[in-house]
């Protein structure tokens, strides 16, 4: 009987460590999906269509075939009764319209970037010449390109269709029973109080993860293993199964290390299902990489919406309602879950405010372009950027400072749990705290009283302030919930935990990270809850032979999700061990306690390490009547709500209004994401999520010829932040522990983004008040600044309306040229 | 083809190579070097950055024939007798990377970056690594991770996540 020395309980939770993953990253011994080499391998080569919309007259793919070492080219023709369409999880209407998506286009191409045939051949390079040599004939069909001329139906993205809505969603609090009724409330505040009307255009984004797509299907052998770069190993399984017909026993997935994804890498794509159907045609082990260009036209694009808001309050600047008219752009097809990703920022829009009454309507519409999909965000940041850029508004007609006019309205932290008017319960939070703490990190004061002194004395570089105050919902989702909304699947995540007989443990989660450091977080979080050491525990992920159930990493869902599913599997080893414990120390269970990793018999100095108990239960010489052999779990957790991160994000910017140059001078934020397992992870969530959020801001933007043709198709031309357009940050954090976990974690990964592109802009916007602008459309170029400096009219920037002037009209057109060097 | 004979972290290669091979692509698919990554087709990226002469090049932009003759230093030849490079430390120690797919190519640039200014502001870090995308970090913490490395004071991280 080993008497065992007691261990703090917890020891690992809180701690910056440093990334049980990083050693095989920093010394270039990763496993990317491109990486894998099989024997036999062939490789595909994607034959794209240049145009927009087009009927396909006549392919001839005899010179192809012949080129040297050529083994097959495909069309769409040849793969139209096995290929099916590929699939969209979220039908957020009953009728909506979901036009059939071939993974090879057969005899019309919809947006300019989809494929028309594929060659397969030995090596990639001979793959690229030989598509080079298809002969595709089109007859160019008229585009849709405009998202507000499409929910016009004046040109049809499918003409066959007969529409290019999509769907009509709609949320009005009156009729929910969650708040009063809009147009009263408006009605209301037009007699006696404030309206506020404005139209905010959220352009079009790439998520551009730095490793392109890539995938590799083995058919060789009693199972079809598929390597690919994904967020979603087990969706995608699942749905290769059910979209290509074939057992799914039958397939096994694999998400390797995966460079990134933000999104960007939660659909099931065309590429996959055609290196599926080619490898399974040829019975070779197939690989297609894309290059970049290819990744930036067809994997999918975010964001890209037209907001209209309609706000009311009284005199006092107190909000009673809000009414928002938006449009969003799916692209030529609805992506897998595409038409939700509107509906997820409609319950968003109230933010962190006690509004009276609300109603949203959401159109979705089918273009000629790239189809769109959750990107960073999905939804909230859309719903944070409006409702953060009219606050400023109300806050510049009353005459207050920002901060004030959002203290007016958000809820109080005496307050929680408030259910708002979208019906949504917020658990926990604290607005006045974090806010409070951002202010004095951000030297709030000084700033404003820099920016009082330029203003006075002309200073050709002013200086603006932003705020933004946000709260998003992470811990996606509650399956009943997701079920009320029409979406296709559950929100559980699974884990499992096993002790092996050596004493170290396995550990194995159903989400798949791709940069978040599960490896570390979750190792963390099993070293306390288990008292075992950080580095005896191994994190298993990513491969549906190993993690036989998840749902995969998404929406912040993570450790929210499957953190709590990993303390309930580490839960139950515990329960299990007990009466095994009381058994081998010839103690009542009663008497059994667990604590820093050991089971003591109350009251004395008896007791056996959980590693005893491992290797006990694997010999199983000597347990109790009725339990089985070894010591593991598996726990599948639904959350029962989402959780709600909160935070106030400040942003200085400088410019210089002889040139429409820009200059981040400072960025100062505090986020309450709940109890942190690992606050170096945290700080990387959120350093890399403002950068993403301030490039939407600043510089980044899908654009479109007049053709639908995707001109910024490289990162020459789509720009992505690099370290010397960027600052270094000033964060911190507040805590309110979310009460609908054990953990009382809340999410973090999207919160930079969802809060910091409405603080930049609100920043530019409050730098040029002085002359009288009150908008500049994304991204802020030096050229829109400029233009919205000296416009007379506001209707070349879309910006720089002047006090009680119409709504500026956005022209659609409006494609500056991007690459203007623009800088922080 | 053209016969090449380059040495590659220290081991010597002769090949016989199309001289439209990309170094990059030899290095990954005739090496088995797969520790150096292509993130581009533009040369914006600087994934695919190793050293050629000891210069840091981006590897998608030389030719494989280019390379005939000399040394090459990939991520992969950085470590010394299991011994980590102090710039792989650094990254390491500052998490200065997420998913990791930049990382080779920005620890490649940022020991160029030191080999010519060992002790650079942050200002002049920034502009060094402008030729190499993170889509994760933000570049914060690979800012600090340079500074690290060049044995300075790196922002302070106090404020960073005091989960109090």
């Amino acid at each position: 009987m080993t008497v065992t020395e007691d261990r703090p309980a917890a020891l690992e939770i809180g701690n910056k460590r440093r990334r049980k993953e990083d050693q095989r990253l920093i010394t270039g011994r990763t496993k990317w999906t491109d990486n894998i080499q099989l024997t036999g391998m062939l490789h595909i080569a994607m034959v794209r269509s240049p145009f927009a919309h087009a009927t396909i007259t006549h392919i001839d793919t005899a010179e192809a075939a012949a080129a040297p070492n050529v083994v097959a080219v495909l069309t769409g023709e040849d793969v139209k009764d096995e290929q099916g369409s590929l699939p969209n999880a979220w039908a957020i209407t009953p009728d909506q319209v979901t036009p059939n998506h071939p993974s090879i286009a057969v005899d019309r191409v919809a947006f300019a970037g989809e494929v028309v045939a594929v060659v397969i051949a030995r090596t990639a390079a001979e793959a690229r010449d030989a598509a080079e040599l298809v002969d595709v004939d089109y007859e160019e069909l008229p585009a849709a390109l405009d998202l507000r001329e499409s929910a016009e139906d004046k040109v049809l993205a499918h003409p066959d269709l007969g529409t290019n809505k999509s769907a009509f969603w709609q949320f009005d609090s009156e009729g929910a029973g969650t708040g009063g009724n809009v147009d009263a409330a408006i009605e209301k505040a037009r007699a006696d109080g404030i309206v506020i009307e404005r139209e905010y255009r959220q352009q079009r984004l790439i998520p551009a993860f730095m490793e392109p797509r890539s995938v590799v299907v083995d058919p060789t052998g009693e199972q079809l293993t598929m390597w690919s770069a994904t967020q979603n190993p087990h969706i995608l399984r699942f749905l290769l199964a059910a979209v290509l017909g074939m057992s799914e026993s039958k397939i096994r997935v694999i998400a390797p290390d995966v460079g990134g994804g933000f999104g960007g890498k939660l659909q099931v794509t065309p590429e996959e299902f055609i290196t599926f159907m080619a490898a399974r045609r040829l019975g070779k082990p197939v690989k297609y990489t894309e290059t970049r260009s290819e990744s930036l036209m067809a994997a999918h694009h975010g964001r890209d919406q037209w907001q209209k808001l309609t706000l009311a309050a009284t005199k006092e600047g107190k909000v009673t309602g809000l009414k928002v008219d938006l449009i969003a752009d799916l692209g030529a097809y609805v992506a897998l879950v595409g038409g939700g990703v509107p509906v997820l920022g409609a319950f968003m829009f109230n933010s962190i405010y006690k509004f009276e009454a609300y109603q949203f309507n959401c159109t979705t519409v089918l273009t000629n372009k790239t189809w769109t999909d959750a990107y960073r965000g999905a939804g909230r940041p859309e719903a944070t950027f409006a409702i953060e850029r009219i606050m400023d508004e109300l806050a510049h007609e009353l005459g207050v400072d920002p901060l004030e006019v959002r203290e007016r309205n958000w809820i109080k932290n005496t307050e929680f749990p408030f259910t708002t008017v979208c019906g949504m319960e917020y658990d926990s939070g604290n607005y006045e705290a974090a806010t409070e703490r951002a202010k004095e990190i951000f030297g709030y004061d000084a700033l404003r009283a820099e920016q009082k002194q330029r203003r006075e004395s002309n200073d050709p570089i002013q200086l603006g302030i932003g705020v933004s105050t946000f709260t998003e919902m992470c811990g996606l989702a509650p399956s009943r919930v997701l079920g009320s909304l029409n979406y296709g699947a559950g929100g559980w995540e699974s884990a499992s935990v096993r002790m092996l007989p050596t004493g170290k443990v396995e550990v194995v989660t159903g989400s798949s990270a791709h940069g978040q450091g599960h490896e570390t977080a979750w190792s963390q979080i099993i070293a306390d809850r288990l008292g075992v050491p950080f580095e005896d525990v191994e994190v298993l992920h990513g491969d549906t032979q190993v993690a036989a159930k998840g749902m995969d990493t998404y929406g912040s869902r993570s450790l929210v999700v499957g953190g709590e599913a990993l303390v309930r599997a580490a839960d139950k080893v515990i329960e299990k061990a007990k009466p095994i414990a009381a058994h081998l120390l010839e103690a009542s269970v009663d008497d059994i306690e667990f604590k820093g990793g050991r089971f003591g018999v109350k009251g004395t100095d008896q007791g056996l390490a959980m590693a005893e108990i491992a290797l006990a239960t694997f010999a199983a010489h000597n347990l109790p009547d009725g339990i089985e052999p070894t010591l593991d779990s598996d726990a599948t957790y639904d959350p029962v709500a989402f959780s709600f991160p909160h935070g106030t994000h400040l942003c200085a910017m400088e410019i210089d209004t002889e040139t429409g140059g820009l200059k981040m001078r400072k960025y100062a934020c505090v986020d309450d994401i709940g109890n942190i397992i690992n606050p170096l992870i945290v700080a990387g969530q959120v350093h890399g999520g403002l950068v993403q959020g301030i490039a939407q801001a600043l510089w980044e933007e899908a654009v479109h010829d007049d053709a639908g043709t995707l001109v910024s198709a490289s990162f020459v031309d789509y720009l992505v932040p690099t370290a010397a357009d960027t600052i270094s940050f000033d964060i911190d954090h507040t805590t309110s522990p979310s009460t609908t976990n054990t953990l009382g974690t809340k999410g973090v990964g999207e919160a930079g983004t969802i809060a910091s592109t409405p603080a930049v802009v609100n920043a530019v916007v409050d730098a040029l008040r002085p002359f009288g602008v009150n908008d500049v459309r994304m991204p802020c170029t030096p050229e829109r600044v400029y233009k919205a400096i000296h416009a007379q009219d506001g209707a070349e920037s879309g910006g720089g309306a002047t006090e009680g002037a119409a709504t500026p009209h956005f022209d659609e057109a409006d494609t500056a040229d991007r690459t203007d060097g623009s800088s922080l | 083809m053209t016969r090449i004979s380059v040495t590659v972290d220290g081991a010597k290669y002769s090949d016989d190579v199309e001289p439209r091979m990309l170094l990059v692509q030899y290095l990954r698919e005739r090496l088995g070097k797969t520790g150096t990554v292509v993130g581009c087709d533009t040369s914006n990226c600087g994934a695919c950055t190793v050293h050629l002469g000891g210069r840091s090049v981006k590897s998608c932009n030389v030719l494989a024939v280019q390379a005939d003759g000399q040394d090459v230093t990939t991520v992969e030849g950085l470590s010394q007798n299991g011994e980590l490079h102090p710039m792989q430390k650094a990254f390491h120690e500052c998490h200065a990377l997420q998913c990791g797919y930049c990382t080779p190519g920005m620890i490649m640039q940022s020991i160029d970056l030191l080999n010519d200014n060992p002790k650079p502001s942050e200002a002049e870090i920034r502009d060094g690594l402008e030729g190499n995308l993170c889509r994760c970090t933000g570049y914060h913490n690979i800012v600090r991770a340079v500074q690290t490395a060049s044995g300075q004071e790196s922002k302070a991280d106090a404020l960073e996540g005091s989960a109090s």
